[in-house]
């Protein structure tokens, strides 16, 4: 027997949901990342799933985004299309974010550091963002970003949106 | 479901766990050995799982008990209950561990029926490790989906060690790191299972300048996970802090019904899993949860969930592993619900 595997996208998803006996739908906090992606800005970062301080977020990669670091790792990965990722080593990362700093931060302007490479992801790959680096992506056609991560300043909740809540 | 790597193991002073085990001669017709933890005895036959405890007894069909056994195992007792079935499970302390007959179940609850025994994690555990050895012949593989495998039936013959003893794969950064846990390749025995023929293996681009060759890094993690040679049984393939993500590859179902003593987040990667949600106390129905690639649901702490897969499907599970949450959850300071809207 011939399989196929059945991967979404922003362009082709379908959504399940939560279908109750006894029990109420916003206990599931039940979402689709495609569809959160579709429905926010480019490089918005949504968060989908939260426990405590951590965090997944979501986002829509298209065109450039501006630089962001942070003072732990994170991790991204690509859950639809293609995105580059170019990596700078701070010169100063306490500068941008401090070391005891939580999530993800925006750096004004182009960050001062040593180039460290670039990573291309497309669907699937999961790529390294790690502490004290300075990262930016760019994607030439939309894709769909999922960030490991701890909820900071970058984190966008829009529960009651993106959330089944009947 | 889903598990850490090292379980916060804080067994108290002055402890009054029961530390008694004690594995059985072998049975001369079947062929297998008996098990003794505390009151209760664990003997199995040709088909079945017989278990006894001071006024009651309870028969599992050998295939279900052992692979709920093979993840009670490998997940060192894993985060809350671990429910064999509605009947026979074990809770975890972290240091120490519950065996229990009808303790989640209403009706054996309301009669007074149910009976338990606290355990020293360290007693109860090798006890287990002895009767999954033990009870799993040559011919039979706990952790892999029934279609993979052979069965379990008969008396004794053999055994499968290789099987029940895999190593969790557990990455302490990432997967692909140097010095961290490898990606799985045909070449270091992980071709791609039957059902995930169709997984794309490219590779990511990474470019690394010198001196950066170890933190510059990615992986296929679709691919890892096609290559996945167990079913429900998840390995850590990035951390953050105490974030976890443990993904893993599911088909057929989920051997247990797990309760949960924290929130745990489900991301369908891929095909679709379907989830049946009961009561973690009484074990009534709550909802359905039909999961489809990229789909999230939160997982309540007050729960227990079973899993169910046709297609085998891609899974991340979302773990928060850290070594308060069990404080928290004894003082209810946890709540049921990551969030709230």
């Amino acid at each position: 027997m011939k399989y196929q595997t059945r991967f979404g996208s922003l362009q082709d998803y379908d959504k399940g949901g939560v279908i109750l006996i006894d029990d109420n739908p916003k206990n599931y906090v039940f979402s689709n990342i495609f569809e959160v992606a579709n429905t926010s800005a480019p490089y918005e970062r949504v968060a989908v799933a939260k426990n405590f301080e951590y965090v997944i977020e979501i986002a829509r990669a298209e065109g450039t985004s501006g630089w962001s670091t942070c003072a732990h790792d994170e991790f991204v990965l690509c859950m639809d299309g293609q995105v580059e990722v170019h990596l700078v080593k701070l010169d100063d990362p306490s500068r941008h974010a401090p070391a005891d700093s939580q999530g993800a931060r925006a750096i004004d302007g182009d960050p001062d550091g040593r180039k460290m490479g670039r990573l291309v992801l497309g669907r699937g790959h999961q790529g390294l963002l790690p502490r004290g680096s300075a990262y930016r992506f760019h994607a030439d056609a939309p894709a769909c970003l999922m960030f490991q991560s701890v909820e900071g300043p970058l984190t966008v909740q829009k529960w009651a949106d993106i959330c089944q809540t009947a | 479901m889903a598990m850490l790597e090292q379980a916060p193991s804080a067994r108290p002073q002055n402890s009054t766990a029961l530390t008694h085990t004690e594995i059985l001669p072998i049975d001369n017709q079947t062929g297998y050995r008996g098990f003794q933890a505390g009151s209760f005895t664990f003997k199995r036959d040709e088909y079945f799982a017989r278990i006894e405890w001071p006024g009651g007894n309870y028969t599992m069909p050998i295939d279900l008990f052992l692979r709920a056994l093979m993840r009670d195992v490998a997940w060192g007792f894993f985060y809350g209950t671990v429910n064999f079935d509605d009947v026979i499970g074990t809770v975890n302390h972290y240091g120490e561990v519950t065996l229990f007959a009808g303790r989640f179940n209403d009706a054996y609850r309301n009669a007074g029926r149910d009976f338990s025994e606290r355990f020293a994690s360290e007693a109860l555990m090798p006890l287990f490790k002895a009767m999954i050895s033990d009870w799993t012949n040559a011919s039979f593989d706990p952790f892999a989906a029934p279609m993979e495998t052979g069965t379990p039936w008969g008396s004794k013959n053999g055994n499968n060690d290789e099987a029940v003893t895999r190593t969790r794969v557990a990455a302490r950064r990432m997967v692909g790191l140097p010095g961290d846990t490898p990606v799985r390749t045909d070449d270091n025995g992980f071709p791609q299972n039957r059902m995930f023929a169709d997984v794309p293996s490219d590779r990511p681009l990474v470019e690394a300048e010198p001196g950066f060759e170890g933190e510059v890094s990615a992986y296929n993690l679709f691919d890892y996970l096609s290559r996945s040679d167990v079913t429900w049984n998840p390995s850590v393939c990035s951390v953050v802090g105490d974030s976890l993500f443990c993904p893993t590859s599911e088909e057929f179902s989920l051997p247990v019904d797990h309760g949960n003593d924290r929130c745990e987040w489900f991301i369908t990667l891929s095909d679709e899993i379907q989830w049946d949600i009961k009561d973690g106390l009484s074990g009534k129905p709550r909802a359905r949860v039909i999961a489809k690639a990229g789909d999230v649901s939160c997982m309540p702490a007050d729960i227990r969930h079973k899993g169910h897969a046709d297609k085998r499907a891609m899974l991340l599970v979302w773990e928060n592993a850290s070594p308060k949450l069990p404080g928290l959850i004894a003082s209810g300071q946890a709540p049921n619900v990551s969030v709230s809207f």
